[in-house]
């Protein structure tokens, strides 16, 4: 490996340790107070120090929104094939879906919570309401952008549009839907944290409101470090499952 | 001329109600195994007459017949080629040159239980375009003349009656372009399905076709019909003889007047 090569590999680390000192050394600089900017060092510590409370709110955290994502994804795959495939639904839905996106979803929130109570129920679903727009959005415009030389060959030998969908249509969306799947999976943790945040008490959301309100800053920038390293994480194996299962659209990216 | 296999009666095109016509007035007559070119300047319809022999489009008057039916929707005897060669990124070209076949019947059903032997098939019709070896690299991986033998291969895999073609070879440079003549015509002297080839290239047309039809400036229209009688099969030292010259040359003189008009 190469001096260039080695620098990018290591850059995202870089990037953040460099972060973390300017952070560190800014707050030491300027004498910036615990209860209005706490130092990294200081949130790595609670970090460790109530790592036994992050762990269950984390967790809680983690399978509310990946319940989200996973209500987000089946129904964006569902409705996305059906916005892509036919000129009809698309114009039919795409002011509603659009006006939907548009509803900022912590004004949903006190809605959930009069249906459902507070808890769970609402952080997982507004999780699913603020990620399924992605992924509905991407489908479609991989189905709805098949070439018209590509449909006629198929169509010239007497493919049903089920045919073309199966053969064509989703194999060439596979790569818009992976895409949406990773910005739909961070845009779950917000759904979720915001939920738990006014309406739960469980949950990495809960967690942080309950430490500010015990001025505890420290714990709440844990708290916003752990939510990062979730999200993080699980942008990462999108990646990693994206690149395994569509080498051929990102061919040009790591080959060589 | 003999029954035709073909056969355009009077039609006429247009794309939408109130709009002028696509297509002023056409007939032709292509029989079992001819092979036939369209030229005509862009633009005139040469793509839409396609569309309409294979059924992915109506005509707005009179009918097209093939095979003695009238067509009313999409043909499922057509094999179709385009400039683009439209292969399919995430298959391999033995996936894409057997993509025909999981729609086709009979083969559909049973590609699954005798794909070996279809797979023999495919290799070696991609043996005859000389893609053997390359059966399990991407298309990405293969040059622009290799994506369009493949290309041809797919269109024909399943043994179609009618090749439709639609500047297949338009995007290739000269050298590729004049190779893949060549392996057109030896497919087609082998297997004798029906071709129509929609081209600008005249000397494509003087290679390949044995009726060459000259089409108007939009709306087009069917202005020459030419017998070509070069002997078959031709090869590219013909093309610097004196008669596939004046063939071309008279093509060209014909389509220079229309463009004028």
């Amino acid at each position: 490996m190469n001096r260039k090569k080695l620098v990018t590999v290591y850059s995202p680390w870089i990037a953040s340790i460099g972060l973390f000192l300017i952070w560190e050394l800014a707050v030491r600089l300027f004498h910036v107070p615990e209860y209005i900017l706490p130092t990294p060092s200081a949130s790595f510590a609670a970090i460790w120090q109530f790592h036994d409370a992050i762990w269950m709110h984390a967790v809680q955290t983690m399978l509310t929104t990946l319940g989200g994502f996973v209500i987000a994804v089946i129904f964006g795959v569902v409705v996305g094939a059906a916005v892509g495939s036919s000129q009809l639904i698309y114009a039919a839905t795409n002011p509603v879906l659009i006006g939907f996106n548009s509803v900022p979803k912590i004004a949903v929130v006190p809605v959930l919570v009069m249906w459902f109570g507070i808890g769970t129920i609402p952080a997982v679903l507004t999780a699913f309401l603020i990620s399924f727009f992605p992924i509905v959005a991407n489908v479609a415009t991989g189905l709805a952008t098949l070439e018209p030389e590509l449909r006629d060959v198929l169509r010239s030998l007497g493919a049903s549009r089920i045919d073309i969908l199966m053969k064509v249509g989703f194999p060439r969306s596979l790569p818009y839907f992976f895409t949406s799947l990773k910005i739909a999976i961070t845009l779950a943790f917000v759904g979720s944290v915001m939920s738990e945040t006014v309406a739960s008490n469980v949950g990495m959301g809960y967690l942080m409101m309950a430490a500010s309100s015990r001025f505890n800053i420290p714990l709440v920038f844990a708290g916003l470090l752990v939510i990062a390293a979730m999200g993080i994480a699980m942008y990462g194996i999108f990646s990693v499952i994206e690149r395994r299962s569509t080498r051929w659209a990102v061919r040009g990216s790591h080959s060589g | 001329m003999t029954h035709a296999f073909v056969e355009l009666d009077r039609v006429r095109l247009r794309y939408q109600e109130g709009e002028g016509l696509a297509l002023e007035q056409t007939d032709m007559k292509i029989a079992k195994g001819e092979f036939i070119a369209v030229v005509g300047p862009s633009g005139c319809g040469k793509s839409s007459l396609l569309k309409l022999v294979s059924g992915l489009m109506p005509a707005s008057e009179g009918t097209v017949i093939v095979d003695d039916h009238e067509v009313a929707g999409p043909l499922k005897i057509c094999g179709m080629a385009f400039q683009n060669s439209t292969l399919l990124p995430w298959r391999t070209t033995l996936a894409n040159v057997l993509l025909p076949l999981e729609i086709v019947q009979p083969h559909r059903s049973q590609l699954r239980s005798q794909r070996k032997k279809y797979e023999e098939r495919a290799k070696h019709l991609l043996e005859t375009v000389n893609l053997l070896g390359f059966e399990n690299k991407y298309p990405w991986e293969l040059s622009g003349g290799m994506q369009q033998r493949a290309n041809l291969c797919r269109a024909l895999i399943h043994e179609p009656d009618l090749l439709l073609l639609d500047e297949p070879f338009g995007a290739l440079d000269a050298f590729t372009r004049e190779e893949l003549w060549d392996t057109l015509q030896k497919l087609w002297m082998e297997n004798r399905f029906t071709v129509i080839l929609v081209t600008h290239d005249l000397r494509e047309a003087a290679y390949l076709a044995d009726t060459i039809y000259v089409m108007s400036n939009r709306p087009g229209r069917i202005l020459m019909r030419y017998e070509n009688t070069l002997p078959r099969p031709r090869n590219q030292d013909m093309t610097f003889q004196p008669e596939f010259g004046d063939l071309v040359h008279e093509l060209k003189g014909h389509i220079r007047t229309v463009r004028a008009a």
